[in-house]
């Protein structure tokens, strides 16, 4: 057995480009076959006579190749390399063929041969377009437990991945002046005339080879030389320019705004053992100044009855598959067509060997050339006439053919069926980048007529199909001076739209239009006589166009017969609109190094391997890591939380709070601007004092709260909350840059500049003391609300004397990169002297027990100062401050507002949900009247009970009040109080 | 994604380095505290929301920080200018926008010539 | 109206289906209308319905610039709940709901509403205390929505991924079960069809282009591209384009569009059950019937009447897809697009009268209309027959721009401190 013969009995000698010696083996649905290396699955199967690759969607009919490229509505395979590296739906027609590969056919069961949602096929009278919307109503439960599942089960094609994707993808940003997309003999040629220029180029084609048309186009001739041969000079001589980019098996999927283009490259699903370096695919994406769009056209097939068997393709699919894989799609052949180029297929064919039963032409007159070589050749023409029928079950069998206007019917045998009902223009780019099209009647297509962008089409996705006229306009879509001798051998002229004559009636006929889901040309003229007068409805009410190929074939073809139906030309009916991506792109390609930990890159303090290192738990606050809680052996969080809470009150916490924000506000205006911005007076602050502000926007609802520190006249150390910094700053820069421009003050962001160790607790000042230099700490010198700038450690620092805890407290800036030093030295000292590390939950029950509020949890956007009980820090004699109208608007000054009270169960074991809903009346009917909800609710180890933080409407009149709050299990009962419920006289603050 | 000019840096920037910012134009009243709620929801509120030319402010944020205005078609997104905050509004013809728009090419189908 | 059912289906299987008549009919308008609702959405038509249903009021014509459906009810990502929180809110959406409901029974068109539950993933304490104020706020209102923890979320949906290691790990869920998704073509041909047969008229491929106003302001009609056509009433319902239209009455609206995008993949096999959403991580997927998935992307930031946006908005949105499930990497994307949303400064709808005598307004829906069409429809036409809001959507007016009584589900999701 020679080799051709093991690379299937369908191989040609002599034919096509492929490597006799090189091959590859794989599987089909557990079948073992041999390919050749550059087969496609499809290309390999056919050598071996396997025509059945699929089921439809819809009627489960048996389905084989219908093209040889990215247009392929049949032909969709699971391809696997093992478990895990399984992709379900891929074209079999672009697929190539590696070593190992494991093949399987979908959306069958229990075999592809016998399949038994085929009973569908049965059932398809009833199963007509848009039959859902009538039927599956009664009863009004059966949809949901019956009717729907039944239906989701039946749809989709190939089955999920069960198991998360070890390959990595790749993503790289360009820039050039010419993207040309496409390497037919249009793109290689602007490609050609750009580089020449010296612009930076890139070039794109989705196949493995460039050459475009020229893989089964044998009669195109340039500079002499056979076309094929030229395209692949051509490419390697552009790769060798430093000014080009050459990308094979690169498909452009989208063309976005101001010349921005997705492109993927597919780098390693063609190769048997891909290095484990190598990204399974490429995203570009590239920005161009020009794009040139040579992406070709689309053969369309015809419709007419049972036009989808297996072994129906093509022609031009046909002629790819002898050309350049060099395999026959059968030993005999019948030709369907309505344009010339299927003529150049069966004369291929027949050259190579294989029988033309004979070609069946639904023009009255093809033309004497066409008729003289397939006399020459031996070919029988029926010209005016049409195929009406095909027999067969899992393949071809025969074509029915018969007289245009009935009569002189007769089966004929064959194995295969090629089909040609002309070429549709690939405008999909071109639409997709908004321009606009327009109709060409005499070759019934649309063609680019405006641009929106800088772009040009060139070739045949132009309509320019004289080779010599096509390689002018490349050239000058190019821009540079090339010169090119182009010959073909054939004018190709014909095509038709719609269904074709003989598809037969209506009540008995399947003349699919869009196969992969089985729409019919009988499904779109119900769609019409139901009203579907839009394009867009018929298309939606049919799913015509609306499968995974996305309607390359079949949208001509629905457009045609549904302006037939209404008799409006079809410029009138309009197109449906094309968008990105061309052809399927895998979601990892478009996530690439987005995921895990760089799918958004936490943020972590300086401290953070430390408090790892002592067990810290950690919580998400915006994108940053922050340190929970410190559990010790034995703790859970309770308990942990607990130990801390008590800790500090009774000796003292250290705790980072490095990822508060900060903003360095410089200038001599500094202190004006930040009147503007804030609701309090900072005139009065003195250098060497700090006080809280509050910042509102115009609505004069709370923004943002923060200590701000006064270092000198013209210097303020502005702190924000956690998520709230970057906001903030834009908040800042938006009114300094635009409404106060006159103010002299310069804003930088200084959160990452300072690592802060906040010391709280009646034992702090003995902790920080022996490291401080610079200033005098003690408590009649830095009392409560002190800033300086001083040294600690002998590092440069800024120590404020501030409290989130109502205790003794400081809190140590020191630049980041000694965080860790100095946050190490001060635990060395605090933990022999009995104090913890605290987290984030300690400090959110401590400033809790103090009725200190968390801008975001105890306010929602629809908080004024005034209700979260901050209107002291309202100035009433600034004349203006963000804020300050909205503020004074009827709804914000009405009585009834929620305000932030206290809240304590009855019970004082009860700790509240943060989230519950608060009543007057438990045992009212739902709806409910509520009054507000809890904002913070913790057990508080030092008040040796629970509480509460709600916002409740008219709240501080209620004080004393008995509300509710009704849980899912339980209602509890509450007491509306103040919000302070540890040491309410405040003393400990100043201790 | 668009493609930006921005005025300071007289750089085109991806618009990932930039941040919208609302219509531009727009001056905070300087009497604020005593205006009317009707003049206050105009101001903080109504905006044009043009389907053609808008005017509006875009901040070079991960750039230079400036913020800056530009006039940009609504319908084609595409910008006819961009110029430093503060400089007066830069009128453009607004049949200049409309005329080289191509409509959304959904907004015309059943209307390909 | 030939009404649909499995006898009628089965009796034109016998005869090729060649006895179904027109779903709506295409008139010619007429001089003047009663009402004339302007948007042949699902909002404009169920209001035509609603007009003609409960109202008794079937002069009526519904007019559309392109074809009707094809606007944000064609676009969207068929996502209906109603947990949302302030009481203004849920007394909307709940009305939506429970239409939803029997909506098939009631149009005699199977819109395929399919009560799969949404769920919505909690990252962080934030989100826990958010979503317990839900919860809890509907469970009083007589709403469901539950919490689960991410045991019972991966038990519900279990390609979800729950590890702790995760970025942003999922420490529990919301789950409306009475939520999920609708066909949405449907909805628009269902409202159409039934409002047709009471005599509405459809008027599509119409553009209003002005809307005629009397000596004391009053609507008197609208321009239109077909020419001047009469009104007593006008209804504007044609978001996207909601500023547009109300400007042509000199009305101006607060609202700002955007771009707002989706994406498809190819058809896979059933592999999980309901709608999922993380306003953290920024996604939302569910899988249709058909077996695509259906996300939905963010909105592109700046105005645009352009429906269509930046390739960064959908990976961004497909990075988050793939942190909550893993193994949807190798799926593949179909086909994206995108709608115009219009946004109202507290990402709450506006329905109400409006200064001119007679203009009605239905705007605002940013990118929930679709949950809403029944019970927006149901209100507007409410409103439009009454001339005053419904009790239900009493607190939707435009004044409250003014008070500054603002319904703030977005502020109510306020950002992490």
């Amino acid at each position: 057995m020679s080799a051709s013969s093991n690379s299937g009995t369908f191989r040609i000698k002599g034919a096509g480009r492929l490597t006799p010696a090189r091959t590859a083996r794989f599987t089909f649905d557990g079948k073992s076959y041999t390919a050749l290396e550059g087969d496609t699955v499809a290309s390999a199967l056919l050598a071996h006579g396997v025509h059945l690759l699929g089921r439809s969607f819809k009627y489960h009919r048996p389905r084989g190749i219908l093209s040889a490229g990215p247009e392929e509505p049949n032909a969709l395979i699971d391809v696997s390399r093992d478990a895990a590296r399984r992709q379900p739906n891929v074209r079999a027609t672009v697929q190539e063929v590696f070593d190992g590969a494991k093949i399987a056919s979908q959306n069958r069961w229990p075999s592809l041969k016998f399949d038994v949602g085929a009973i569908n096929n049965l059932f398809s009278p009833f199963f007509a377009a848009g039959f859902y919307y009538k039927t599956f109503m009664w009863p009004r439960e059966a949809w949901v437990k019956i009717y729907e599942p039944f239906i989701r089960r039946a749809a989709g094609l190939g089955v999920a991945p069960t198991e998360e994707d070890p390959d990595h993808y790749a993503n790289r940003y360009a820039h050039c002046d010419v993207l040309i997309a496409g390497a037919g003999v249009a793109g290689l040629t602007a490609a050609l005339s750009a580089a020449a220029t010296g612009q930076s180029v890139f070039l794109v084609d989705e196949q493995p080879e460039v050459g475009g048309a020229l893989h089964y186009d044998t009669a195109t001739t340039i500079d002499g030389q056979n076309g094929y041969d030229w395209a692949q000079a051509i490419a390697a001589k552009l790769k060798a320019m430093p000014n080009v980019t050459v990308l094979t098996r690169t498909t452009v999927f989208g063309y976005y705004n101001h010349g921005f283009l997705g492109l993927v490259e597919r780098v390693t699903d063609h190769v048997a053992k891909p290095a484990k370096s190598a990204p399974r695919e490429r995203l570009w994406q590239v920005r161009a100044k020009k794009v040139v769009l040579a992406t070709g056209s689309i053969e369309r097939h015809m419709v007419f009855a049972n036009n989808d068997r297996p072994g129906i393709m093509l022609a031009s699919a046909a002629r790819t598959f002898l050309n350049h894989h060099g395999v026959a799609v059968g030993r005999q052949v019948g030709v369907y067509t309505a344009h010339d180029s299927a003529y150049e297929a069966a004369f291929d064919l027949k050259r190579a060997g294989v029988s033309i039963a004979a070609i069946v032409d639904c023009r009255p007159d093809p033309g004497e050339a066409l008729l003289a070589q397939a006399r020459a050749l031996g070919i029988s023409v029926l010209s005016g006439h049409s195929v009406t029928d095909t027999g067969g079950r899992l393949r071809i069998s025969s074509m029915t053919v018969a007289r245009n206007g009935g009569g002189d019917a007769r089966r004929i045998a064959v194995d295969s069926l090629i089909v040609s009902a002309g070429w549709t223009p690939s405008v999909h780019l071109f639409s997709q980048s908004r321009g606009k099209l327009r109709f060409d009647g005499v070759n019934q297509r649309f063609l680019p007529d405006i641009y929106a962008q800088n772009c040009v089409s060139v070739g045949s996705c132009n309509g320019t199909d004289d080779l010599a006229e096509l390689i002018d306009e490349a050239i000058a879509a190019g821009g540079g001076s090339v010169t090119l001798a182009g010959e073909n051998r054939f004018e190709w002229t014909g095509g038709m739209i719609g269904a074709a004559e003989g598809a037969g009636p209506d009540t008995t006929v399947k003349a699919f239009v869009d196969f992969q889901h089985d729409v019919t040309a009988k499904d779109i003229r119900l769609a019409v006589r139901e009203g579907m007068h839009s394009i867009e409805h018929i298309k939606r009410f049919t799913t015509n166009g609306m499968a995974s190929d996305q309607g390359k074939l079949s949208n001509m073809h629905g457009l045609a017969i549904a302006a037939e139906m209404l008799d409006r030309p079809i410029p009138q009916v309009g197109l449906t609109t094309f968008r990105a991506p061309y052809t399927p792109v895998t979601y990892g390609t478009l996530v690439g190094h987005s995921r895990g930990e760089l799918f958004d890159p936490a943020r972590k303090t300086p401290m953070h391997a430390l408090e790892a290192a002592e067990g810290a738990e950690f919580e998400d606050v915006g994108n940053w890591k922050r340190a929970w809680y410190y559990p010790r052996r034995g703790e859970d969080m309770l308990a942990a939380v607990n130990r801390e809470c008590r800790t500090v009150r009774e000796v003292a916490g250290v705790f980072n709070g490095s990822t508060l924000g900060k903003i360095e506000v410089v200038g001599p205006d500094a202190a004006q601007f930040l009147n503007l911005l804030y609701t309090n007076a900072w005139d009065s602050l003195k250098p060497g004092k700090s006080r809280y502000g509050i910042m509102t926007r115009e609505d004069g609802f709370v923004y943002d709260d923060g200590v701000v520190g006064r270092l000198a006249e013209d210097r303020f150390h502005v702190t924000t909350t956690t998520g709230g910094a970057p906001r903030v700053l834009h908040h800042m820069e938006d009114y300094l840059q635009t409404e106060f421009p006159h103010l002299r003050v310069w804003l930088t962001s200084t959160t990452e500049q300072w690592a802060v160790i906040a010391v709280q607790g009646p034992k702090a000042r003995e902790i920080i003391q022996p490291f401080v230099d610079g200033v005098d700490i003690s408590n009649e010198a830095f009392p409560h609300m002190s800033v300086a700038e001083c040294s600690v450690m002998g590092v440069p620092a800024r120590l404020f004397r501030v409290s989130f805890t109502g205790e003794l407290g400081y809190e140590i800036n020191v630049p980041a990169d000694y965080g860790p030093a100095v946050w190490r030295a001060i635990w060395e000292r605090a933990a022999p002297i009995g104090a913890c590390l605290y987290g984030t939950e300690t400090m959110h029950v401590l400033r809790a027990e103090k009725g200190y509020i968390i801008v975001g949890q105890d306010t929602d956007g629809t908080v004024t100062p005034d209700d979260a009980g901050l209107g002291w820090a309202v100035s009433s004699k600034k004349s203006d401050f963000v804020g300050i109208r909205g503020l004074k608007r009827p709804d914000l000054v009405r009585e009834g507002r929620k305000q932030l009270v206290g809240l304590l169960t009855k019970d004082p074991a009860l700790v509240l949900e943060e989230g519950g809903q608060i009543v007057a009346d438990p045992n009212q009917a739902r709806p409910m009247t509520m009054l507000g909800h809890v904002t913070s609710a913790y057990w508080s180890e030092n008040c040796g009970r629970s509480i509460a933080l709600a916002l409740v409407a008219g709240g501080r009149a209620r004080i004393g009040e008995t509300l509710h709050v009704p849980l899912k299990d339980r209602t509890i009962e509450v007491e509306v109080t103040d919000m302070v419920f540890f040491d309410k006289q405040g003393g400990r603050i100043n201790g | 994604m668009l493609l930006i000019h921005c005025p300071y840096c007289e750089e085109d920037r991806s618009e990932l380095e930039f941040r919208w910012a609302g219509e531009a134009h727009i001056a905070r009243p300087e009497n604020i505290a005593a205006i009317s709620d009707e003049e206050f929801a105009e101001y903080f509120f109504l905006r044009n929301n043009e389907k053609g030319l808008t005017y509006e402010r875009w901040r070079h944020i991960h750039g230079c920080g400036r913020f800056f205005n530009a006039a940009r078609d609504t319908v084609s997104d595409r910008f006819l200018t961009t110029y430093k905050a503060g400089m007066p509004k830069q009128l453009l013809p607004e049949t200049g926008a409309s005329e080289k728009t191509v409509e959304t090419y959904e907004a015309t189908e059943g209307d390909a010539r | 109206m030939r009404r649909y059912s499995v006898f009628a289906v089965a009796r034109e299987a016998m005869r090729a289906h060649k006895g179904w008549e027109a779903q709506w009919t295409s008139p010619e308008p007429r001089s003047s209308y009663d009402v004339i609702i302007v948007g042949a959405g699902g909002h404009g038509l169920g209001a035509a319905y609603y007009l003609a249903k409960e109202h008794g009021i079937t002069n009526v014509a519904v007019i559309e610039k392109g074809w009707l459906g094809g606007g944000n009810t064609g676009r969207n990502t068929t996502i209906i709940r109603s947990n949302y929180l302030y009481e203004e809110s849920m007394d909307i959406y709940e009305h939506s709901l429970k239409l939803w409901e029997g909506l098939s029974q009631d149009l005699n068109y199977n819109v395929m509403y399919s009560p799969r539950g949404v769920m919505m993933l909690s990252h962080n304490t934030h989100d826990m205390q958010s979503f317990k104020r839900h919860i809890n706020a509907n469970r009083l209102y007589g709403i469901d929505n539950e919490w689960l923890t991410p045991e019972q979320a991966k038990a519900y949906v279990p390609p979800l991924d729950i590890a702790k290691t995760a970025r942003y790990p999922i420490n529990g869920a919301a789950l409306q079960r009475r939520g999920g998704t609708a066909r949405h073509d449907a909805v628009a041909w269902g409202y159409a069809r039934a409002a047709s047969d009471r005599g509405v008229h459809i008027i599509q491929n119409c553009e209003v282009t002005g809307i005629r106003r009397g000596p004391n302001g009053e609507v008197l009609g609208v321009e239109t591209s077909k020419g001047f056509i009469g009104a007593q009433k006008i209804g504007v319902s044609a978001a996207g384009h909601s500023s547009v239209v109300m400007e042509m009455a000199g009305v101006r609206v607060p609202l700002h569009s955007t771009p707002l995008q989706a994406l498809v993949s190819e058809p896979l096999k059933p592999i999980f059950p309901c709608v999922v959403m993380s306003n953290t991580v920024h996604a939302y997927i569910s899988q249709s019937d058909k077996g695509e998935l259906v996300i939905g992307a963010g909105t592109d930031q700046y105005n645009s009447y352009s429906q269509t946006g930046g390739l960064q908005i959908i990976t961004h949105t497909l990075d988050a897809i793939c942190e909550l499930f893993p193994i949807f990497r190798r799926v593949k994307m179909m086909r994206q697009w995108g709608g115009i949303t219009d946004n109202t400064p507290d990402r709450s709808p506006i329905q109400g009268v409006t200064p001119v005598p007679g203009l009605f307004v239905n705007c605002g829906w940013g990118t929930g209309g679709f949950k809403a069409t029944p019970g927006s429809a149901n209100l507007f036409a409410h409103l439009i027959a009454k001339g005053e809001p419904h009790r239900l959507a009493a607190g939707l007016t435009l004044d409250r721009f003014r008070t500054g009584r603002l319904i703030d589900e977005a502020a109510a999701a306020a950002v992490a401190h």
